[in-house]
């Protein structure tokens, strides 16, 4: 581990082992150049133009204007309610999955890690089709779902159904790594002493993947409150009825109501930032409780790079050793 | 059936937690994937062809493929001087730099998509700096918006914390003896550079590639604004909705197929990747 250590040039090591595994200078201060014009051109500007474009035109007073439509409040409030009902729902079932899959082993397992990991490698308007498919007038369950007077489609519920499918995965696959990585001596321990599975799961399973569990919530949040593609094939863009934040975002911008659609966006833009300063704050946590990264684990997938990748980085160096 | 192919656990809630997950993946995700394969199912075959190779909508395939692959190859140059700075190099604000990498995976996509043309439209941000004369831009409008040139502006986007975060722990990781070893016997840097340090990376950037080309395939958000809506710029899943718009179930459904089995199969490919980069690495010891 000794190398490892001190690998990053800076931090230690002779001027021999600088000269000879690391760049020169002149390298170096351009490949840093390189990456930080690019990540403030390419990456950060967008973010910035989100907040100029929302509150230069119109001043501060113009960027409020566009919260007092009761559109705007309608399309706050369907965002929340849409996550409050699809991220209580991923997490029970990213504790469930985690649990069965991480601390049993059964014929078939890694089919089921597969199936799990499914949503993430489906785009979005597809995720979207599916459900007009199932639900739609012209789907399987359409006829009955209109006999009895149900909206699914073009309503609330598609809304909500479309987004737990796009977050599905996103507590599960947080948890089932770090819980496979802790193994199950310290639950064996518990029940010899007695504990019933519940106060297993309360008091040892729980407590020692609080953080993942978290980083898993955050990021389950951020997708639910921000998709945009799958909720809108489904949502009909009934204005004040069906319209979340990005699809209200999206009414305005093709009414030329730049302004609006902007301020609407920086909602999102600081719900983006928010996500991003937890992540990292949780992920220092996970860093500093468990400190040796795992083996293997879920491997990233599109829609969604490596979760927390301290944990899922292949440790081949141990096996040097 | 599946509890007597169970090794045996002292712990309880098996059956409990296993039936939970499997009745909720079935209701959520197998039942109405299931719909999407028994309605193509239902389609014969010359509809189905005849819907999927239109050739508008081989455009958009075409389109979606050139600009997802050369948005990533972009992203693979730069999103290596990126994980490199960060992994090696010490600079101010790392850490927010650090940060920095996720906001395309952070910044829900409409918003990614309103702002990019807000950056790069005629009357855009570095938009205005493009005349229409410029190769790429718009003829009249000047900017990238509504060109193919925008399309891979947007991919390029959102691919970048693919490439980057997968790069990061593999850099990380690698083996300094091997560079010492090879410097001590001559070698100079960019020999040590291109016959060890890329030969070792290469599963990572190539799933990092994969990934971010995957996720540009399906990509639908922070494209739509940039691209517009006339043909000329329509991407797969632009089609689709447009098919879904007009009621043409039947052509949704064939595109949606065909894309469906073109991300699979990347998942498949990533999937091989993964195991390959593994195995390399036992291959060592």
């Amino acid at each position: 581990m000794a190398t490892i250590a001190t690998y990053p040039a800076e931090a230690s090591g002779g001027a021999i082992r600088r000269a000879t595994t690391s760049e020169p200078r002149w390298v170096r201060v351009l490949v840093i150049c390189v990456s930080i014009s690019f990540l403030t051109l390419f990456i950060f500007l967008p973010l910035v133009a989100v907040f100029v474009e929302a509150i230069l035109p119109k001043g501060l007073g113009g960027y409020f204007e566009t919260f007092r439509d009761p559109t705007a409040m309608a399309a706050i409030k369907l965002t929340l309610l849409t996550a409050a009902i699809a991220v209580p729902l991923n997490l029970v079932f990213g504790l469930a999955a985690s649990w069965c899959l991480a601390k049993f082993n059964f014929a078939g397992k890694s089919v089921l890690l597969a199936l799990i990991d499914l949503p993430i490698a489906v785009s979005p308007v597809i995720s979207g089709l599916i459900y007009v498919l199932l639900f739609g007038l012209h789907g399987w369950l359409g006829p009955w779902l209109k006999a009895h007077d149900i909206d699914v489609i073009f309503a609330v519920p598609g809304i909500v159904l479309a987004t737990v499918f796009v977050t599905f995965p996103y507590v599960a696959r947080e948890l089932i790594p770090l819980m496979q990585e802790q193994g199950i001596d310290e639950e064996q321990a518990a029940v010899s002493l007695g504990a019933n599975g519940w106060q297993v799961f309360w008091n040892v399973t729980l407590p020692n993947v609080k953080w993942a569990l978290l980083h898993g919530v955050i990021l389950c949040n951020a997708r639910a409150m921000g998709e945009f593609g799958a909720v809108s094939v489904v949502s009909g863009h009934i204005r004040g009825r069906t319209t979340t934040i990005p699809l209200y975002v999206e009414i305005l911008y093709n009414e030329y109501n730049y302004v609006a659609a902007f301020s609407m966006a920086s909602l999102l833009s600081l719900l983006a930032l928010v996500t991003l300063v937890l992540k990292t704050i949780v992920e220092r946590k996970t860093r500093a409780t468990h400190s040796p990264p795992a083996e293997g684990g879920a491997v990233p997938s599109p829609q969604s790079p490596a979760p927390n990748h301290e944990h899922h980085r292949p440790k081949h160096h141990e096996a040097f050793r | 059936m599946k509890l007597s192919l169970k090794q045996p656990s002292v712990l309880p809630g098996f059956g409990l937690t296993l039936g939970y997950t499997m009745v909720y993946l079935s209701l959520i995700v197998l039942l109405p994937l299931a719909a999407l394969v028994l309605k193509t199912a239902q389609m014969t075959w010359s509809d189905f062809w005849s819907a999927a190779t239109n050739p508008r909508v081989v455009d958009s395939y075409e389109l979606t493929f050139i600009a997802a692959l050369i948005g990533s190859l972009v992203n693979v140059f730069f999103g290596f001087a990126v994980a490199w700075s960060l992994v090696r190099y010490s600079f101010p604000l790392k850490r927010v730099f650090d940060a920095m990498v996720d906001l395309p995976f952070a910044l829900p996509t409409a918003v990614s998509g309103i702002a990019l043309t807000a950056i790069y439209s005629g009357k855009g941000w570095i938009g205005r700096f493009i005349p229409p004369s410029f190769p790429g831009a718009h003829p009249l409008l000047g900017g990238f918006a509504y060109t193919p040139i925008g399309v891979t502006i947007a991919l390029a986007f959102i691919g970048l914390p693919f490439i980057v975060r997968t790069l990061q722990p593999a850099i990380a990781d690698l083996d300094a003896e091997t560079e010492e070893a090879a410097a001590t016997l001559g070698a100079d840097r960019w020999q040590i550079f291109r016959k060890i340090i890329v030969p070792t990376l290469l599963p990572s950037i190539l799933t990092g590639f994969s990934l971010a080309f995957a996720r540009a395939l399906g990509e639908y958000g922070s494209v739509i604004f940039i691209a517009g809506t006339q043909p000329k710029t329509a991407i797969t899943t632009l089609v689709i909705v447009q098919k879904l718009d007009q009621y043409d179930y039947a052509g949704a459904i064939a595109i949606a197929t065909v894309m469906l089995v073109a991300s699979f199969s990347m998942l498949f490919v990533i999937n091989l990747l993964q195991w390959w980069s593994a195995r390399r690495y036992r291959g060592l010891t």
